[in-house]
């Protein structure tokens, strides 16, 4: 002995003989097996043969794979393979071997081609009982998929809560066109704070609101659902919606919320045959663009928003539509819809609106949104909501709709 | 996005040869052909890409719905054609994508000169009256495995390179995405190849066909290699010394051999 480790010497040395290479190969912690590179086992260890409950005459000269379960064969056919012929090794490979009690054995496997000194190409793979991992494995598994449930039953919650914050249906209002359209932003997975309403307040005397509350998610949920009933209470009290708007700022004052609203508000009147009359008032929000014959005229908008000051200005504008002519309330996820560092803006919804201002109102909310999107190239940022009245242009008795005349 | 960059198309050989089209099978991707494409490049235009969800090809174009069946894969194969401009083409499948030839062979038979299917199986899962090899229960075990085990699967499908002295860097580059496939979609794939059927497919093949069948090839064993050669009119059957179920890998040589002999028959 060269040197002299007193360690090695003596009582240790009897007590850890730990220097016959077989037996480090036979009994090793982990299995061992050779195959040739068709994968023919030519040697196998002791502690992989016990871990099978096989013998080394029984697997001698078998094929590996026939040790796999049919995923593992298919795996091993279609990728473990291939990785050795290309690149001469294969590592951390979750297989299951089967035991001659018909048990399945988890196991991770790494695998080298090497050269014998006789010159002969073998795959040599060490095989590493991977129960306890296999169990841990599992356990993540379950979380993710306690994990996936609870995000769908959150997307769930968002979407039954969003549908409660608007009309489930547009209500049929004798003589206007009502359409509306709503986009929550993203993939909807949050309750957007964008809402609007179509209600009858007295016989024949209609209110139309369309509100965008600050924020998202639940809390936003909470001030959306208190905004829209502030407003359907007090519509039946107040008749302007200056007033309307002024009691939403006055309940949204008392309540502890940091939020706060705009909101477009309007009364609809039908006078006469074929003439509208609304009356509207603007707390904050981006202005109503109205569609006259020859342009889109967007209407004054002046007006706090509300929630913050306790004395709001809030005024009426009166607006008279005439048939064929119409009104767009919409909120901001409209005209802030971006490329690149272009914003679509007022101006440019008043485009989109001109063009579509031959569709009903119903085609025509889609419509707009539609193109918007597009401009956005992508999901909406910001929820949409956008509602659309119009007076029905005279229908010329048996001609095609009024798409030809101007 | 354009044909070529979405299936990470190279093309190989001579401009003005027959157009000779490679299509890699489940697992890997286009490098499934290194050893075999080159052997080809005198005589052919090679082509070699890889399928959508595979090696480079483009992530975005994943679409589970187009890949839920082999027919998506197919009208791939025509679209790189009609982009390349491809007609009078061997197409040379290997495993899954054997049937995928049939498919587009079948929808425009004027297109291909040639089909060879390596190692093909019109249906893994064993029916009455038919063998494919598994039954229903060894592939749900799979799907299976594959949906639970999906850890075990992500590092399976990792880039597995441990330093192998004397490969070349080029081999490094290689093999950063070599068998790398989103678990997601190897899922799907594996449902979309394993479950499929294609059996009524083949009748109705016109193009002269190569059956290349191996030894000992657990996924498509020679009793499905027969079946096939048998139901495609006319198809030639030729057995190869290779074992497993990559000839392409494990015995090039041999494959090309095979490849040309079928080429150089009349």
């Amino acid at each position: 002995m060269t040197h002299p480790d007193p360690l090695l010497e003596g009582d240790l040395r009897v007590l850890a003989p730990d220097d016959d290479a077989v037996d480090l190969y036979e009994r090793a912690p982990c299995g061992y097996l050779s195959t040739t590179l068709d994968g023919r086992i030519v040697r196998i260890n002791q502690t992989l043969l016990e871990w099978l409950g096989r013998t080394t005459e029984e697997l001698l000269g078998t094929m590996f794979v026939e040790l796999l379960t049919a995923g593992g064969r298919i795996y091993h056919e279609t990728h473990w393979r291939p990785m050795l012929t290309l690149h001469g090794s294969a590592r951390e490979i979750a297989l299951d071997l089967r035991r001659a009690d018909g048990s399945t054995l988890p196991v991770l496997v790494n695998a080298r081609v090497v050269e014998t000194t006789s010159g002969e190409r073998l795959v040599r793979t060490s095989v590493l009982d991977a129960t306890q991992r296999r169990e841990y494995e599992r356990e993540l598994l379950r979380a993710r998929e306690r994990a996936e449930a609870s995000e769908a039953r959150a997307m769930e919650l968002a979407r039954t809560l969003q549908a409660s914050l608007i009309p489930p249906k547009v209500p049929t209002v004798p003589g206007v066109e009502v359409g509306a359209s709503y986009r929550p932003a993203g993939d909807g997975a949050q309750v957007g704070g964008d809402f609007y309403d179509v209600f009858e307040a007295a016989d024949g005397d209609w209110v139309v609101v369309v509100g965008d509350v600050r924020g998202k998610g639940v809390g936003a949920a909470t001030v959306t659902a208190l905004s829209r009933y502030a407003i359907r209470a007090a519509a039946m009290r107040d008749a302007l919606p200056s007033a309307i708007l002024r009691e939403l700022n006055t309940v949204l004052l008392h309540d502890a919320t940091e939020r706060f609203v705009t909101a477009v508000c309007m009364r609809v009147q039908v006078v006469g045959e074929e003439r509208v009359r609304l009356t509207v008032a603007s707390g904050g929000h981006p202005p109503a663009l109205r569609t006259g014959p020859s342009r889109v005229v967007p209407l004054s908008a002046r007006g706090t928003l509300l929630g913050v000051v306790e004395e709001p200005v809030l005024v009426d504008e009166l607006v008279e539509l005439r048939p064929g002519e119409g009104l767009l309330c919409y909120t901001d996820g409209l005209t802030e819809a971006r490329r690149g560092r272009e914003v679509l803006g007022v101006e440019g919804l008043a485009d989109v609106l001109w063009t579509h201002r031959e569709l009903p109102s119903v085609d025509l909310t889609e419509a707009v949104v539609e193109d918007v999107l597009a401009y956005q190239g992508a999901r909406p940022r910001d929820d949409i909501a956008v509602v659309h009245l119009r007076v029905p242009p005279p229908l010329p008795g048996g001609e095609p709709p009024p798409s030809g005349e101007a | 996005m354009d044909v070529l960059q979405r299936h990470n198309i190279t093309l190989g050989g001579r401009a003005d040869g027959q157009p000779m089209l490679f299509a890699h099978g489940f697992g890997c991707d286009q490098q499934m052909w290194r050893f075999v494409e080159p052997a080809f490049a005198d005589t052919h235009r090679t082509v070699v890409f890889d399928h959508v969800g595979a090696g480079h090809a483009d992530p975005a174009a994943w679409d589970p719905q187009r890949y839920a069946s082999l027919d998506g894969y197919a009208d791939d194969v025509l679209a790189i054609c009609r982009e390349l401009d491809l007609t009078d083409v061997v197409f040379v499948g290997h495993s899954v994508s054997a049937m995928v030839g049939v498919l587009a062979a079948v929808r425009e038979p004027d297109r291909f000169a040639r089909l060879v299917l390596v190692g093909p199986s019109p249906r893994y899962v064993d029916d009455e009256g038919y063998r494919g090899g598994f039954s229903r229960a060894d592939i749900d075990e799979l799907l299976d495995a594959m949906d639970s085990n999906y850890l075990g699967w992500s590092s399976q499908m990792a880039p597995v390179i441990m330093g192998n002295p004397d490969r070349p860097v080029l081999g490094e580059e290689l093999t950063e995405s070599f068998c790398r496939t989103d678990p997601e979609i190897a899922r799907q794939f594996a449902r979309t190849t394993f479950l499929s059927d294609n059996r009524a497919d083949l009748s109705r093949v016109t193009v002269p066909t190569l059956v290349l069948q191996c030894s000992n090839d657990v996924i498509a064993p020679e009793e499905v290699g027969r079946y096939v050669a048998d139901t495609i009119p006319g198809a030639t059957y030729t057995h190869l010394q290779a074992t497993g179920h990559c000839p392409n890998l494990s015995a090039p040589e041999e494959t090309v051999e095979a490849i040309r002999a079928f080429l150089a028959a009349a």
